[in-house]
């Protein structure tokens, strides 16, 4: 393929660098300083609530918009200054789905490869290719306005992927497809990052974090609250929850006291449920039930529960809520 | 590749995707084709007969104006296009690859002169049909048609601002037809100026649009032409450069957020 001219000035172990990116929409300021980092080959997931700059930080990466403040280099070029050559060595595929719906399958890859320059022969073998992969084949000649919305997504992963770019944005990839579309987009992005591409992915959904990203970075009102792998993130909430529902919620208080000991903290009670972390100590379970059974209390399930993002999510947005509300009395 | 390249090779991949477009939407189509043929037939023959145009026959007076009202509207698909591909997220992964930046105007604006070249052939036939007869040689006639082509490219500058411009494509719609139709009707496009009440008959005539109008139908018909046709090839040079300017403004304000 032509590349001329577009091998990265450094070759740096991170193909994403960001720093102090700062961005300001009149009163809002969607990035007050969010810095990234993704080394080459590796996934990093973007993870916030709606609304936590997630998508104005990709605009800017991907060369979209320029930020206010603050660096960020893609494939070792900075993305202000020499936003051509990143934006030869990207590809990026949004939350809505941006292929044209007037035109066929086989239209839109064609149009996209013609426009990376690929000359007209090669961006229609490309877009065979590519339609074969995604298993569109069959739907290249159709508008692309009969899609189903998961085919529109595959199509648009496709339009990204047209020029094998080493570096991938997912802005929110999967939000609105039914869960068979989004087990197979995720089977498509983990085998481009077997093949060596570096992913950029944003998301609300922290299965699909976890699932797919190397390192996450959480995000809330602009700023990174939280970075590492995600079973760093996950040990750092508290790890593993002894979870014990009681036949009979009244005897909650009993069991609780009957329970002192057993994991690495108080037993908490809620609608009849008690819950302790246990750390990764074994055991715990045939303990509890030895006491509560002592104690006279029925348990109708017991169960450790593994920490989830979610959980790690909830905390830590919760505590920069708690945060901004102290600074304000 | 070198740069003049590129951007040719770009503006020319979105103009035929924008061609692309007009058969698959019967609605698009409709107002290439059959809307102008039915502007024809009804001025000719509801409100012809009441209208009078001393010393010419009502159809050879109105087959230039309507032809040039055609053209200016022809752009409207611009305002459209541009407004949804705002909306659903085209513009950008179009500025995301590495293309040239303006071809995703001036793509745009090139693939109107296709669509305008399909409704004066349509406009034409049907005009020679009910009774249209050309009244000049070949030179003006074919001047004539070049002069419609470049208004039509004008005013696909204007509506390119207003697809930049409008919240939504309806919007769009909307403020294309709410602002040009007034200016394509106070001219002297359907009836002669002298017929209007003696207050309007200054805006009708310093209307660009009129002049644009006496223009074609003098090179059609050979009625007096004066500086018309001078004045008309520099009104739409000037709509295009400013419009032209106008709509890279509001592009680059509308993708930097």
């Amino acid at each position: 393929m032509p590349r001329g001219g577009n091998t990265p000035a450094v070759s740096s172990a991170f193909a994403i660098e960001a720093d102090g990116l700062r961005k300001r929409y009149g009163d809002v300021e969607a990035l007050s300083g969010v810095g990234l980092h993704a080394q080459t080959g590796s996934v990093l997931g973007l993870l916030g609530p709606n609304g936590a700059g997630k998508t104005t930080a990709v605009r800017i990466l991907t060369t979209l918009l320029k930020p206010d403040g603050g660096t960020a280099r893609v494939a070792g070029f900075d993305v202000v200054r020499d936003a051509a050559r990143v934006r030869a060595q990207i590809g990026l595929a949004g939350q809505y789905a941006a292929v044209d719906e007037n035109l066929n399958g086989f239209e839109n890859l064609e149009m996209v490869g013609r426009l990376y320059h690929l000359g007209r022969h090669a961006a229609r073998i490309r877009a065979g290719e590519l339609l074969e992969d995604f298993e569109l084949a069959d739907a290249a000649k159709r508008l692309v306005r009969t899609y189903s919305g998961g085919m529109r997504r595959r199509l648009d992963l496709a339009a990204a992927l047209v020029a094998r770019p080493p570096i991938l944005f997912l802005d929110e990839p999967t939000t609105g497809l039914d869960i068979r579309s989004r087990i197979a987009l995720w089977d498509s992005i983990n085998a481009l990052v077997s093949g060596g591409t570096t992913v950029l992915l944003t998301t609300q959904y922290l299965d699909e974090a976890d699932r797919l990203a190397n390192r996450v970075a959480v995000v809330d009102h602009g700023v990174v609250i939280a970075e590492g792998r995600p079973d760093d993130l996950k040990r750092e909430v508290g790890g593993d929850r002894l979870e014990i529902h009681l036949c009979d919620g009244a005897d909650a208080a009993i069991a609780a006291r009957a329970l002192a000991g057993v994991g690495d903290g108080t037993p908490v009670t809620l609608d009849g449920t008690v819950s302790m972390p246990v750390g990764i100590r074994g055991g715990a379970i045939a303990d509890a039930v030895r006491r509560l059974d002592e104690a006279g209390i029925a348990i109708d399930d017991i169960a450790t529960r593994r920490a989830t993002l979610d959980d790690v999510f909830l905390k830590l947005t919760a505590r920069t809520a708690a945060d901004s509300e102290e600074e304000q009395t | 590749m070198n740069a003049v390249a590129t951007e040719l090779t770009d503006m020319w991949v979105l103009a035929t995707r924008s061609v692309k477009r007009i058969p698959r939407q019967p609605d698009l189509l409709v107002g290439f084709t059959v809307q102008p043929i039915m502007f024809v037939l009804l001025f000719v023959y509801v409100f012809g007969g009441a209208i009078a145009t001393p010393g010419l026959d009502y159809v050879d007076f109105l087959v230039p104006g309507i032809i040039v009202q055609s053209m200016v509207f022809g752009g409207f698909v611009t305002a459209l296009g541009l407004s949804e591909d705002l909306k659903k997220g085209l513009m950008d992964r179009f500025r995301s690859l590495p293309m040239s930046r303006s071809a995703v105007l001036t793509g745009r604006t090139l693939a109107d002169i296709s669509t305008n070249v399909i409704q004066l052939v349509v406009m034409l036939v049907v005009g020679l049909i009910v009774g249209f007869d050309f009244k000049s040689g070949l030179p003006d006639i074919v001047a004539g048609i070049a002069l419609c082509l470049l208004i039509g490219y004008a005013f696909s500058w204007v509506f390119a601002f207003i697809g930049l411009t409008a919240s939504s494509p309806e919007a769009a719609n909307a403020y294309g037809f709410t602002i040009l139709f007034p200016l394509t009707f106070v001219s002297s496009a359907f009836v002669p100026v002298e017929s209007m009440p003696s207050w309007l008959q200054p805006v009708a005539e310093n209307n660009p649009f009129t002049i644009m109008v006496n223009a074609v139908r003098s090179l059609f018909i050979d009625t007096p032409a004066g500086n018309d046709v001078w004045l008309a090839t520099l009104w739409s040079i000037a709509i295009a450069l400013v419009f032209g300017a106008l709509a890279i403004w509001r592009y680059r304000r509308v993708v930097a957020r």
